[in-house]
């Protein structure tokens, strides 16, 4: 398999100096690379499960909103980037690995590199604060 | 093919005598087969080319592999410019601003240079590339976005039986813990893989890398590991430190292969190096 486009690779050596969770997906959804902080919101290491089909990784999260009712896949950014190409922001719930309900907010943009081809997504995860 | 290293210095030229062995012009090399003619980069070593016969087929490619003026401060001395009989073909990478012409035009027009590039009484043709694959007579090419300040990339020329990849200004190890190791994560993987000769960038010691990381430019070291994680057969280290002397490159190289029992053949680039490929 070729090697990754240049934009991709300085994003995942970007994610990997950075304390927050943060998922590069390419554009079929798959996810090619998470850091070290994401591993304890997916539970697993990345130098173990190395990248992770669209099938296996989305089915960890169970996403809701407000009231506890579950959100559709296309509510969420990730899933709208990489519909539209666009940066998508949402605050929502998920239960954690434990069991545990926890509210974030993620933000996600597109990679569109120089030549404008869309490359791919990247999705980084905040804990949600009360404003 | 035959590759005439032209400029292995980086940054800017020397006329010191302390860089007079490895030479103190700036990135250029020259390779040939058959009838084509490419230039790989446009520094003060391309001043050599003025003393070459015209190519029969009255073309000459220049192959840009960025728009640092280490790399195209030679154009303005480009004697074949000035020759309207030639058609001189220029390629260099995309920006997702300006168009090549309008960046060249920075350097060639006044103030920096009496003559504009649009004046030059040769046919000239620019060509915007990528991750791209061409053609340039017999010679397959392909060329890909390397890490690098601003736009930049590396070239795979492939010939009739061996296959050259220049990679002068390069720095795949950037990032918190150095090169990645996975192939499908490494910068310019795909133009290295199993050439039979790598001219990369080796500018730093590994003591000097660590305080110019995100400069764009290798450690020697890097430039080994990165050899080795492509397989190359045969690697040329270059784009020399201006402020290298003779004495420390061979010093340095007495510590690489000290530390460093590869299989490839390694050795520094100089100026007026002739390397004959199958």
């Amino acid at each position: 398999m070729p090697a990754y486009e240049i934009e991709i690779i300085l994003n995942r050596q970007l994610a990997d100096c950075l304390s927050i969770p943060v998922f590069i997906t390419d554009i079929a959804g798959n996810l090619i690379f998470y850091n070290e902080p994401a591993e304890t919101i997916l539970g697993n290491r990345f130098e173990e499960t190395g990248e992770m089909p669209v099938e296996t990784w989305s089915t960890i999260f169970k996403p809701m909103d407000e009231l506890k009712n579950p959100l559709l896949p296309d509510e969420l950014p990730l899933v709208k980037t990489l519909k539209n190409c666009y940066p998508y922001h949402k605050t929502f719930w998920i239960e954690s690995l434990l069991g545990k309900m926890e509210k974030i907010s993620v933000t996600s943009y597109p990679i569109i590199g120089r030549s404008g081809k869309f490359l791919g997504a990247v999705a980084i995860f905040w804990e949600a604060k009360d404003e | 093919m035959k590759i005439n290293l032209w400029g292995v210095r980086g940054s800017i030229p020397t006329s010191s005598p302390d860089t007079k062995y490895y030479g103190g012009n700036t990135s250029c090399t020259l390779v040939t087969e058959d009838a084509t003619t490419l230039i790989m980069d446009a520094g003060s070593g391309i001043q050599y080319y003025n003393s070459q016969a015209i190519p029969v087929n009255k073309r000459i490619d220049i192959l840009l592999t960025h728009l640092h003026m280490d790399h195209i401060q030679g154009l303005g001395f480009f004697n074949p410019f000035f020759n309207p009989e030639l058609e001189i073909h220029i390629w260099g990478p995309t920006s997702s601003s300006q168009s090549l012409h309008s960046r060249l035009s920075r350097y060639l027009s006044p103030p920096l240079f009496p003559v504009r590039l649009r004046d030059l009484p040769c046919k000239l043709i620019l060509h915007e590339i990528g991750n791209t694959v061409f053609d340039i007579g017999h010679f397959k090419i392909q060329s890909a976005y390397l890490i690098h300040p601003g736009p930049t990339v590396g070239y795979r020329v492939i010939g009739n039986q061996s296959v050259y990849t220049y990679l002068p200004d390069h720095e795949p190890a950037l990032g918190r813990n150095g090169m990645l190791h996975d192939k499908k994560w490494i910068s310019g993987y795909d133009l290295a893989l199993n050439t039979d000769l790598l001219y990369h960038d080796g500018q730093y010691t590994a003591q000097e890398y660590v305080n110019r990381k995100g400069w764009g430019h290798s450690s020697f070291d890097d430039a080994l590991l990165f050899s080795l994680l492509t397989e190359v057969k045969r690697l040329l280290i270059g784009h020399h430190d201006p402020l290298h002397t003779d004495l420390q490159l061979d010093e340095f190289f007495k510590d690489l292969q000290k530390n460093n029992n590869h299989k490839f053949n390694y050795e520094m680039a100089i100026e007026g190096m002739k390397i004959n490929l199958p």
